[in-house]
């Protein structure tokens, strides 16, 4: 008998600059763990590529991040990529983020399961209940909280309080580390789930693109198809790695304003 | 959840016979390196193994050490071969290798030049690493003497000989140089009592030459240094270092199938389609040969106490 597991949406959001085979190896892992907790039935995973405006060096445009995303993704039947994020003019906080999915899974679900009154009146569920959104990350998203003046203070609380993190380690501790340092994340910390990724993999998107920058293979750590896609589109070169060179991130430009607003 | 594997495999075999962007890529990656020069020598990479089950890792080594010896300017490598040892190798877990040859199949089809060679696999007993790097020695050699014949047997055969032929008309009468590729682990196996043979390590090293793929961590270098022999033919052992650390060893990949988690984007997908639809890595599976000695142990024991 399948027991009463709580439907779970996880979502990335990252340049994915390019995507590579370790971000859907993120999910994977985090999907397993999920299911391994007993509690937990993941029911779909979003991949969410940064908007332009986030003054990334390197960015290439969300267009050509989107487009390479969807053929990585092509193969998987449950991750899929949104293309909300990249498109807003400005960068988006991600607790915002959060919230748009978290709205749109909502009214999706609503419509699709319906819902009735009891005889007392209260709104009752017909079918399975809502899903549950938790934010997907890399043991170094941990990190981010402790940079001064990237995050707001009730953002952290919405995203790991009402929300929550699934987060997937390069072994080590620094995860465990992190948690334990932070008042607020181990307030939370039963909302944080940590996921221990055994087999050290540690392609990151910044090593592709110096990979091709160098005209050396990257086949094999990203989908060929994406390969296929940089090539045709000659992007990753040394001049777009020069992209927002001298330009500040803009969640600590936002902050920053704030600060002098107060 | 069941991935819709069948569809993906299809998908890449469509893929690969729509893309034809890889040769153009290769040359590309030539030109650039300025490689159309007399004195380059062509390479062929030989990666001898158990393939239980073939990983990205194992593609990607290919890809590390074919960049690595291009870029000295010294070398071309023109070809990949992975040649899965055969099943009286006696490893424990060591599945049929009708099966790892298939899957290394599998996972090479979208390369235009690493190949899967079955000789090995198919010999009765186990085969010294030295007598299979002798025998590709002599098919290169055989098909070298060849040359007018055409030998071409399938389309990426044709296709690697496409991309090299370039300046064969200077480089063709030397004929390529065959070198075993292997992980660090390997040279350092050299040092296991018992393993090796220390003619066949001569052999290897100094008649062929070695290509060894490292990761951050290990230092070759200080294994090469402590061995007289490796020392003798330091120059022909060529050492990659990865980067980028990527950990993906058959036997974590064998677990993971056993306890149900994903493999996905550890290896092909047209493999990990091969492995649902066969039914392969079970526990039973892993328990094979548990209590049998090593063949080369054995051989050599037994060579030893006699």
């Amino acid at each position: 008998m399948a027991s009463r597991r709580v439907p779970l949406v996880l979502l990335a959001c990252g340049s994915f600059n390019p995507i590579t085979n370790q971000h859907m190896r993120l999910f994977e892992l985090a999907r397993d763990h999920m299911h391994s907790t007993g509690q937990y039935q993941v029911v779909g995973g979003i991949v969410s590529p940064v908007s332009d405006g986030y003054g990334k060096q390197g960015l290439v445009l969300a267009e050509h991040r989107i487009a390479m995303a969807k053929l990585a993704l092509r193969s998987s039947n449950w991750v899929t990529v949104d293309e909300w994020e990249s498109q807003q003019p400005d960068w988006t906080e991600t607790a915002v983020t959060m919230r748009y999915h978290y709205g749109r899974i909502l009214t999706e679900c609503e419509q699709s399961t319906g819902t009735h009154n009891d005889s007392s009146g209260n709104t009752v569920a017909l079918s399975s209940p809502c899903p549950q959104l938790k934010l997907l990350c890399g043991a170094d998203f941990l990190e981010t909280f402790k940079v001064p003046g990237l995050w707001q203070d009730d953002h952290v609380e919405e995203v790991v309080g009402h929300f929550g993190l699934v987060c997937v380690s390069r072994g080590g501790l620094e995860p465990e580390r992190a948690v334990h340092a932070s008042d607020t994340l181990l307030r939370h910390r039963r909302n944080i789930f940590l996921v221990r990724e055994w087999v050290r993999n540690e392609t990151s998107a910044t090593e592709v693109r110096r990979a091709l920058r160098r005209d050396l293979s990257v086949k094999y750590l990203i989908p060929d198809s994406v390969i296929e896609y940089i090539h045709q589109h000659s992007l990753y070169t040394h001049d777009s790695e020069r992209i927002n060179e001298d330009t500040a991130l803009r969640p600590l430009a936002k902050q920053a304003v704030k600060s002098l607003d107060d | 959840m069941i991935v819709n594997t069948s569809f993906v495999f299809c998908l890449s075999i469509l893929y690969q016979r729509t893309c034809s962007h890889y040769t153009a890529e290769t040359e590309h990656h030539l030109k650039v390196r300025g490689m159309d020069d007399q004195s380059v020598t062509r390479v062929v990479l030989l990666a001898c193994g158990s393939f239980n089950p073939v990983t990205n890792m194992h593609l990607r080594m290919f890809e590390l050490a074919r960049d690595h010896l291009e870029d000295t300017g010294l070398y071309r490598v023109v070809k990949g071969i992975i040649s899965p040892v055969g099943d009286g190798y006696n490893k424990k877990g060591l599945i049929e290798s009708s099966h790892r040859l298939a899957m290394a199949r599998l996972s090479t089809e979208n390369s235009d030049w690493i190949t899967v060679d079955s000789w090995e696999s198919l010999q009765p007993d186990w085969v010294e690493t030295a007598k299979v790097i002798r025998h590709h020695g002599e098919m290169l050699a055989a098909e070298q003497s060849n040359d007018d014949v055409d030998t071409v047997k399938n389309a990426k055969k044709r296709r690697i000989d496409e991309y090299s032929g370039k300046s064969s008309h200077f480089t063709r009468r030397d004929g390529p140089q065959l070198m075993l590729l292997c992980g660090a682990d390997v040279l350092e196996s050299f040092g296991v009592p018992n393993l090796w043979k220390q003619e066949d390590i001569a052999e290897i090293v100094g008649r062929y030459g070695l290509v060894c793929v490292t990761r951050s961590g290990s230092d070759p270098h200080k294994f090469i240094h402590k061995s007289d022999m490796l020392w003798k033919y330091r120059k022909n052992i060529h050492v990659v270092h990865e980067w980028v650390t990527n950990e993906i060893s058959a036997t974590h990949v064998r677990q993971s199938l056993r306890r149900g988690r994903s493999v996905r984007y550890l290896l092909p997908d047209g493999v990990i389609h091969f492995i649902r639809e066969h039914g392969l890595y079970s526990a039973e599976s892993e328990q094979k040969n548990a209590d049998v000695v090593l063949a080369p142990l054995h051989r050599y024991s037994d060579a030893s106490s006699s």
